[in-house]
């Protein structure tokens, strides 16, 4: 490996990026630095930051000051919302991905003409408003809703299930808002298969359970894997179906920095829960990269 | 001709609002503004008319406090008023000294957050109670006891609305609070304490309440009494409590903003909604009352008598606004919410 | 047996996938149901069925404010995802199939770093931003609220354009370049025909991505810049009434229609 080479491929690299990169400072990172200061600033009397330099905010992050007797100690409300978070946005995304690899392998297994109809047909249901949908979902699930109905109808339960209002109906809501953002991804990785490799992996007898780990998983591997950034990430922060499914009795991170920046005129705290946030994922993204281009040079 | 149509549809919007002559934008509450209202003062003084809407009081601060947002008049509510004018973003437009502030309601002249009404028309105000529904509950409903202590009836169908500032002081004045802002420790304990112990019986915590209460879904929430008023017409068996520990106040008043750039217009606005006919149509619109005498004559003849738009006499004195509070407070008071929600 | 064995056998048959695939389908179109169902409604409400009736259609065709933040929102989405996704494609071409390059972690990161902070904090950082160039150069107008949507929709271009791409085969690409053609020939003719899935993944992710945004839209739009989401969001807080419902409708069957014209079109022509 010439290091010229190198050179060149990191300059086509870098060039070939520049655009999204560009757009990308201008409208999301840059600014974002602004509020990344703000995690170090005094939070304003009514709104925004008054320029003293202060760490307050992180320490609000993991410890909170009983507001009656003055004892420190660790912030459990802030540390149950986070943990809802994750636990919540882990069973979305694994809940996504068994409903959405068979989807994705079935839209990418239809004649070539028909693939792109039936793409339409998986995001056409998101072309609706997300409040419109969620409402929509809470017709199906609600007490005398179409489930329970048809539940009853066909014998299955004797008395309505309760699912508004709870853990599950925020699980149901948020699979069912974050599932094309799985199939999507999976629908492109799969859709490179050659079907001749499975043809002619069956003639030379391998089994069922050879082809799916042996030929399809890793070709879909790309797919899950991006499928799976693209809901465990954005569901940390949902916002809209924790509040009308889960009946916002408990909050997620998303509402929780909300908060800050609202109604709790706490500006810094906001920003460094972000910013924790932030590192967080980046860590996981890091070892995402590193696990793909590994795979990248294997094959 | 209809792709010309369509085509320059979008040139407009792309090209944004020009400020000419004959604008006037308003940024006010959303599904909160009369249209009719809206077109009878552009066909009066030929001005073209853009709402924009907000969702809180804190958007709007802080959206206006950026800068650049293209916003003549802002509609923020009582306590956000004081802090609006505190920081300079309101223009001093003197409603006082407007033909129609003869119509204005002496009760409404002095207030707190705008002594006087220097800079502020009243839109519309009202109260946070309780909202039962009568027919599974048929006890006192004029108390907070109703969410905050409540009856075996009622336990596991109440909702809150997610209002922080409302939901503290209606807790703060159930333990004995005076002060929605105070800063006795003692009384913020005890509102606390009551609030966590409430919370398993609350089913959510969330808006949407007049559909829900007139479709039973809800027994109970604490709600605002014109979103109460309409879940009666719905459902004849919804009732408005005013508790009579205390409950909050509110009122919206139109403010014109200092880097407003159509501020003829915006004064215009002002003073056309303190005649009585135009504040009649506001509150036929949303259903609260406004601040204008002799606008009952023009207001539909079911707000007249509604309970929820009069209350009682021996109640309304239990009605207080409230003020935004001090940083201090404040930080307590999330410390509660984030507490509560956890 | 042997022959009804062999006729049933499909070499793209996985056990229960595609009973798993029909419910997927039936649950994701439950609530599209129920939603037409409930754009009938005579009631002013999206929870209690009063009754069949047109009204809404009638009322949503009245109200001008809705009319022009449909409108608004499918402009934003449009120009947006068509942004999004071309400087994705690119970053993704610049990104896989090229070995290790210094940069490329740092690259990766910031591409899907909107993805990482809860929108409100990218909202507020936008509103900061932006509203210091308002005042600057006077100029308000909708370019704020598209280049904020294509900055957030490229990482959900990205992805599903990358998992595409990642160990994809370069035979085709290098038997081009054996056979003399030049680097831009071959990437309209070979590379981009075998990307067209993953491209037209991302497109649609990040439209949808777009018309839904709430939080984004509302700390970056000026006077009479409402889109559909905010001003569903600014109803929230009072009541939503089937109106939208009448609005989605519609919306949908217009979609459906020209999606079945331009079948029908493009059949025929092949």
């Amino acid at each position: 490996m010439s290091t010229s080479l190198e050179k060149q491929r990191a300059r086509d690299g870098w060039l070939l990026s520049a655009p999204a990169l560009v757009l990308l400072v201008f409208a999301a990172a840059g600014p974002l630095l602004i509020v990344a200061t703000y995690a170090f600033l005094t939070p304003g009397d009514y709104s925004g930051v008054v320029w003293d330099f202060t760490l307050k905010a992180w320490f609000q992050v993991l410890f909170e000051r009983d507001i009656f007797d003055d004892s420190i100690s660790m912030a459990d409300a802030h540390l149950s919302i986070f943990w809802r978070s994750i636990r919540l946005s882990l069973l979305t995304t694994i809940l996504t991905f068994l409903f959405g690899l068979p989807t994705a392998w079935f839209i990418a297994t239809r004649p070539a003409k028909q693939r792109a109809a039936w793409l339409f047909l998986i995001t056409i249901p998101f072309w609706t408003n997300l409040l419109i949908r969620t409402f929509a979902i809470m017709e199906v699930i609600r007490y005398d809703g179409l489930l329970n109905k048809a539940l009853l109808g066909i014998g299955l339960i004797e008395t309505p299930l309760r699912i508004m209002y709870t853990d599950t109906a925020v699980l149901i809501g948020m699979t069912y808002v974050y599932l094309p953002l799985m199939v999507l991804p999976m629908f492109a990785a799969i859709d490179r298969l050659d079907i001749r490799l499975i043809e002619a992996s069956y003639d030379l007898y391998a089994t069922r359970l050879k082809v799916l780990t042996k030929i399809i998983l890793p070709i879909v591997r790309p797919g899950i894997i991006a499928g799976s950034i693209l809901v465990f990430v954005p569901s940390i922060g949902a916002y809209v179906t924790p509040r009308v499914l889960g009946g916002g009795k408990k909050m997620m991170v998303g509402n929780f920095i909300e908060l800050q920046f609202g109604a709790g005129r706490n500006w810094p705290l906001g920003a460094a829960l972000s910013l924790i946030l932030l590192l967080i994922v980046s860590v996981a993204l890091i070892f995402y990269v590193r696990v793909s281009t590994r795979s990248d040079s294997d094959g | 001709m209809k792709k010309t149509l369509i085509l320059s549809a979008v040139a407009a919007l792309i090209a944004g609002a020009a400020h000419a002559e004959g604008e006037l934008n308003i940024y006010n509450w959303g599904n909160y503004t009369n249209p009719d209202l809206i077109k009878k003062f552009e066909e009066a003084y030929d001005v073209k008319v853009t709402i924009t809407d907000y969702d809180s009081n804190t958007t709007a601060l802080t959206k206006v406090e950026a800068g650049g947002h293209g916003f003549d008049i802002v509609v923020p509510s009582n306590g956000y008023v004081k802090i609006f004018i505190d920081k300079g973003l309101l223009l001093e437009t003197r409603p006082d000294q407007m033909e129609n502030f003869k119509n204005m309601d002496p009760t409404w002249v002095n207030v707190g957050w705008d002594m006087g009404r220097h800079y502020t028309v009243p839109w519309q105000w009202g109260s946070t109670g309780v909202a039962v529904n009568t027919s599974t509950y048929s006890g006192d409903i004029n108390t907070s006891a109703i969410f905050l202590d409540p009856p075996a009836e009622l336990a596991g169908k109440i909702n809150v609305v997610p209002e922080m500032a409302d939901v503290m002081a209606m807790a703060i004045y159930y333990v004995g609070g005076t002060d929605s802002c105070t800063e006795d420790k003692e009384i913020l304990k005890k509102a606390r304490d009551v609030l966590v112990a409430a919370k398993p019986s609350w089913l959510s915590m969330d808006y949407g309440t007049t559909d829900k209460l007139s479709s039973g879904e809800w027994v109970a929430s604490v709600n605002w009494n014109g979103s109460t008023f309409r879940a009666r017409l719905a459902n004849p068996t919804v009732q408005y409590g005013y508790p009579v520990e205390g409950y909050p106040l509110w009122m919206d008043s139109v403010a014109v903003l200092a880097d407003a750039k159509n501020v003829e217009n915006a004064k215009l606005f002002q003073n056309f909604i303190m005649d009585p006919e135009n504040a009649a149509m506001i509150s036929a619109f949303a259903r609260y009352s406004n601040g204008i005498m002799g606008s009952d004559a023009f207001m539909p003849a079911d707000m007249k008598t509604a309970p929820e738009i009069n209350p009682p006499a021996e109640l309304a004195a239990a009605g207080k606004f409230a003020e935004a509070c001090p940083k201090a407070v404040q930080d307590i008071h999330t410390a509660i919410w984030t507490e509560l929600q956890k | 047996m042997a022959e009804f064995g062999r006729r049933k056998f499909s070499a793209t048959a996985l056990p229960g996938f595609s009973t798993v695939a029909a419910i997927t389908f039936i649950v994701l179109y439950a609530p599209i149901v129920t939603l037409v169902i409930y754009s009938f409604n005579a009631s002013d409400s999206v929870a209690l069925w009063g009754g069949f009736s047109a009204k809404w259609y009638g009322i949503a065709w009245q109200n001008t404010h809705v009319q022009e933040a449909t409108i608004r929102s499918i402009i934003i989405a449009v120009s947006a995802s068509a942004i999004a996704t071309t400087v994705a494609t690119m970053a993704a071409l610049g990104t896989t199939r090229r070995g290790k390059y210094s940069g490329q972690t740092l690259i990766y990161i910031m591409i899907n770093q909107p993805l990482m902070v809860p929108e409100i904090v990218t909202a507020v950082a936008l509103l900061i931003f932006f509203a210091s160039i308002k005042v600057a150069t006077g100029y308000t107008g909708l370019i704020y609220l598209i280049v904020a949507h294509s900055a957030f929709c490229v990482p959900f271009a990205y992805l599903p354009i990358r998992a595409r791409l990642e160990g994809m085969d370069l035979t085709l690409e290098t038997a081009a370049a054996d056979l003399y053609s030049t680097p831009f020939r071959t990437f309209r003719r070979v590379t981009l025909p075998l990307l067209a899935p993953g491209i037209a993944a991302g497109a649609m992710l990040a439209f949808v991505i777009s018309l839904d945004d709430v939080v984004i839209t509302e700390f970056v739009k000026s006077a009479g810049q409402d889109t559909l989401p905010t001003y569903m969001l600014g109803q929230l807080r009072r009541a939503v009434t089937p109106e939208v419902n009448a609005i989605a409708t519609a919306l949908l069957c217009l979609t459906v229609l020209l999606l079945t014209l331009f079948f029908l079109l493009t059949r025929k022509r092949g």
